[in-house]
Formats: structure tokens, C-alpha cells, sequence
């Protein structure tokens, strides 16, 4: 019985397969990485607006936003490309007549398209919840001092809230790279993509490892590029900290970058 | 056809997506001993005094964190194949071990939920105040009624909040077991619009049917969240 399980070992780890397809994966990271950045700025931007909607007291602003978050949040992404791809077909005639059908029809651009407005929806409750954490005492404050709205936004709010908003912000780009595998399944040839394809030809179960090494090395160097920025951004917060914190609070760590909000 | 008898019409494919619905809701119930379980026990894993032990389960917590659900249901998937087809080998010719989907599907789940859950239940163990296992023990329970009857309640108070996320995460995933071989409700709409050509009607039903599981699965979890913390309020 050994040697078959030894077998299954050498099954598992193939150098030779790298040699001969390890350039496609990396075509494949490419495209795994244009997606995830085009959809994250976009979402970004178009979250900035829908925070605001939703945070607005008239009803017809906030209600449709309300319900944009909860259908992106509440349902699988997978479900949400599928509705734009498929769907996108079976509205050719009037998209073709509208002039958007070089859009629908290509698999990356549909799928920038579902992950920007699904990553906005997530995106844009980080930001609420980081606008809302910011103390009501700093608004009062720069209301004394007769700064216009537009001034307190820009100098007072923002960049508290961004402090806020920065750690959630890097999960959710770690959420938006792992939720980019499902571009393979509408036939994009992201870094996915070119791990089934190959799959499809070897049968060699490695390459689905080598690919989880690919993933693992951008999602923990997102993760240590957000350590530092934070530790950057948050410098001027560190002496008042050191001096205010509990001795229990200085000796417990930050939490670590949390991929858990992945979302599908 | 209107959309209407394309979904409840004598030909309608409503009970399709209900049975659908059913698999999608049993995937997801059928993780959770597996996957919240096995989470607690790489946590108590964690916090073992052996240092071997506890960078294992870190490794395995953070590899699973950190690549895509998709790439970890195949690797689960296609490992336990391999592994199976070895197995089979070793027994002899006339061994041919078969994987059901369904079974395949709910270990690959438990896996990703219980590296995401192990953190959850990670981070309640160092809430639960140490003296409260310390003057159990001093009561004269044993180990296991320490933890089953002391730390195990207060626990579960301290865990829910992040369970839930780790629920609604859980249910969003069952819909990729969909592209193994599992009629799950997406692969049910998948099916009705290919065979209507009328994706729109059957993905936007899907989403309906996703939503009202988990927004009624939010108020669940606030159900069980106040009943949790009933005696703190």
C-alpha cells in the first residue's frame, strides 16, 4: 500500500509540468491582475457616491442604494456574473442597437463589470461605517471654526475616515482576488482559467497547487503591503497611543489582515 | 411564453428551483457540524503548548485563507479523487472506490468554513477569562465537563456574531459547488435558462430565492444572538 501512496505524493508535487506550462500561468496572473485592479478603482469610485446615497434622508436616495447593497451582498457573485454574461445574450438585439454589445460580449469586460459593481456594494458600507466612526465632536469642531462643508469633508472627515476605512479596504482587495477565479468559469483565461485548461490537458493534479502558491504569494503580499501602510498612515497616532493605551491593549497585536470577508 | 408559466406553468421549472433551493440549503446545513467543529478544534489546536502542533494549523489556516474557495473545492475535490482512485489501487482489482458530489462537495466546504472559523473561535478562546476554567476545575469537574458545561456556553456567546458572518459566507459558496456535479439551485437555473434561453428570468429567480435565504437566515442569527446574550443586556 506504500508505494501507491508514494505515488500519490509524486502526484501531488510535478516540477516537469512547470517547466512546460508555468508560462501560461503567468499570462493568466496578468489577467488575473488587470481585473482585480480595474474592478477594485472602479468600485472605489462608484462607492464614494452610493455611501453618500445611502447615508442621505431622503428616501428616494437611500431606498434604491438600500436595495443594491443587499442584492450584491445577499446573493453569490457567481449567481451576479452569470446574470450579466448569460443575460447579456439573451439581450443582444438592444444592446446591439444601444452600441454596448462590444461590451457585453467579451467575457473580461462582463466580468469587470459584476465585480465592480459587487465590490462597490461592499466598498461602500466600509466607507459608511468609517464616515459614521468618525467622532461627532470633530464635525462640531470644524462647524465652530466656520469651515464650509466641502472643507470639513476634505480636511476633517476624510482622512479620519480613511484611517478607518483603510484595513477593511485591503480585505475586501484580498476578497476581490480571490473572487476573480470565478472569471474561469465564464471561460476568461485569468490565472484560474489557465490552471483548469491545463488541468484539461496534463491531468496533473500539481498545477492546481503551483496555482495556490501563485494566489497565496499576492494575497499575503497585499496583506504585508497593508501592514505597512497602515503603520505609515497611522504614525503621527503611535506616541498618543503609547501614552494613552492600557498596558493589556499595547501587548495585544492588530488583528491580522482578514480575508474571512471573502464573499461570493 | 410569459415568464410566468415558464416558472409555474404545468411545464414550469419552479420545482426544479425549489429542489434546487432544498440541495443549496442541506450543502449549507450539512458544513456547518464539519465546518464550525473542525474550526473549533483547529483553534484548540492553536493554542496547544506544542509549538509543531500550533504552526501546522496556522499553515493550514492561512493557505486556506489565502487562495480562492473555487481553487480549494477543486483541490479538495480532485485530491480526494486521487486519493480514492490510490486507495482503490492499493485494495486490489476489484476495488473501485466511487465519490459522491454531493458528499465531495460538503468536505470541501468544511474545509475552507473551518480555517475560516477557527479564527472566530480563536479569538472567543482568549475572551473567555481564564478563571472561569480555573474555578470549575477547582469545583472538581473534569476536563471535558470544563469545557463542555463552563467554557463552551460562554463561547459560543462570544463566537456568534463572527459565525454568522462565516454562515452567510458559507451559504454564498455552496453556489460554487455548482460547477462540480451537484444540482444545486445555481446549477438548476444554469439548466432552465439553457433549456429556455431566458437566462435573465431563471438567474434573477435564483437571486431571489439566495436572498430570502440569507436575509431570513439574518434574522436568525439576531434571534440567536439576543437569546445568546440574554443575561448581559
Amino acid at each position: 500500500m506504500l508505494p501507491y501512496l508514494l505515488g500519490w505524493v509524486g502526484f501531488v508535487f510535478n516540477v516537469d509540468l512547470l517547466n512546460a506550462w508555468g508560462w501560461r500561468l503567468l499570462l493568466g496572473l496578468r489577467v488575473t491582475a488587470e481585473v482585480v485592479l480595474i474592478a477594485c478603482s472602479l468600485g472605489f469610485l462608484l462607492a464614494w457616491p452610493l455611501s453618500l446615497a445611502r447615508r442621505s434622508r431622503n428616501p428616494l436616495l437611500a431606498w434604491p442604494v438600500l436595495a443594491y447593497t443587499a442584492y450584491f451582498r445577499g446573493t453569490p457573485l457567481l449567481c451576479q456574473l452569470y446574470l450579466v454574461y448569460y443575460g447579456a445574450g439573451e439581450l443582444r438585439p438592444a444592446l446591439a442597437s444601444a452600441g454596448l454589445w462590444w461590451f457585453f460580449r467579451d467575457a473580461f469586460y462582463c466580468c469587470i463589470f459584476a465585480f465592480t459593481l459587487n465590490t462597490a456594494a461592499y466598498q461602500s458600507e466600509i466607507l459608511r461605517g468609517a464616515v459614521l466612526a468618525v467622532p461627532k465632536g470633530q464635525l462640531e469642531a470644524a462647524r465652530a471654526l466656520g469651515l464650509s462643508r466641502l472643507a470639513i469633508a476634505r480636511h476633517v472627515i476624510w482622512p479620519q475616515a480613511m484611517l478607518v476605512a483603510l484595513r477593511p479596504l485591503g480585505n475586501e482587495l484580498i476578497s476581490i482576488v480571490k473572487a476573480s477565479a470565478l472569471a474561469a468559469i465564464v471561460t476568461l483565461m485569468d490565472l484560474m482559467g489557465e490552471t483548469r485548461l491545463i488541468f484539461a490537458r496534463t491531468f496533473d493534479f500539481s498545477i492546481y497547487l503551483y496555482a495556490a502558491i501563485l494566489y497565496l504569494a499576492i494575497t499575503q503580499a497585499i496583506s504585508q503591503l497593508w501592514n505597512w501602510l497602515e503603520r505609515l498612515l497611522s504614525r503621527h497616532l503611535i506616541i498618543a497611543r503609547a501614552v494613552t493605551a492600557p498596558v493589556a491593549q499595547t501587548r495585544a497585536r492588530g488583528p491580522a489582515l482578514d480575508p474571512v470577508s471573502a464573499e461570493f | 411564453m410569459g415568464w410566468f408559466s415558464l416558472l409555474f406553468g404545468p411545464d414550469g421549472w419552479a420545482p426544479l428551483l425549489l429542489r434546487g433551493t432544498l440541495i443549496t440549503v442541506m450543502l449549507s446545513a450539512a458544513s456547518v457540524p464539519f465546518g464550525f467543529g473542525g474550526g473549533l478544534l483547529l483553534a484548540l489546536l492553536k493554542l496547544s503548548p506544542r509549538r509543531a502542533v500550533r504552526t501546522a494549523c496556522e499553515a493550514y489556516t492561512t493557505f486556506f485563507r489565502g487562495i480562492p474557495d473555487l481553487l480549494s473545492l477543486f483541490i479538495v475535490y480532485f485530491g480526494l479523487q486521487a486519493l480514492l482512485n490510490a486507495l482503490g489501487n492499493a485494495l486490489g482489482d476489484g476495488w473501485r472506490l466511487e465519490m459522491n458530489a454531493f458528499v465531495a462537495g460538503v468536505l470541501a466546504l468544511s474545509v475552507v468554513v473551518a480555517a475560516y472559523s477557527s479564527e472566530v473561535w480563536v479569538a472567543s478562546l482568549r475572551a473567555v477569562p481564564p478563571g472561569q476554567a480555573e474555578a470549575a476545575r477547582a469545583l472538581g469537574l473534569d476536563p471535558g465537563q470544563v469545557f463542555r458545561l463552563v467554557q463552551l456556553p460562554q463561547l459560543l456567546r462570544l463566537a456568534l456574531p463572527g459565525l454568522g458572518n462565516i454562515w452567510t459566507i458559507l451559504i454564498k459558496d455552496t453556489s460554487l459547488i455548482s460547477t462540480l456535479a451537484v444540482m444545486d439551485l445555481l446549477r438548476a437555473a444554469s439548466e432552465a435558462s439553457r433549456s429556455t434561453a431566458r437566462p435573465l428570468l431563471f438567474y434573477s429567480a435564483a437571486s431571489a430565492l439566495y436572498l430570502v435565504f440569507s436575509v431570513s437566515s439574518g434574522f436568525g442569527q439576531a434571534y440567536l444572538e439576543r437569546r445568546a446574550n440574554r443575561g448581559y443586556s
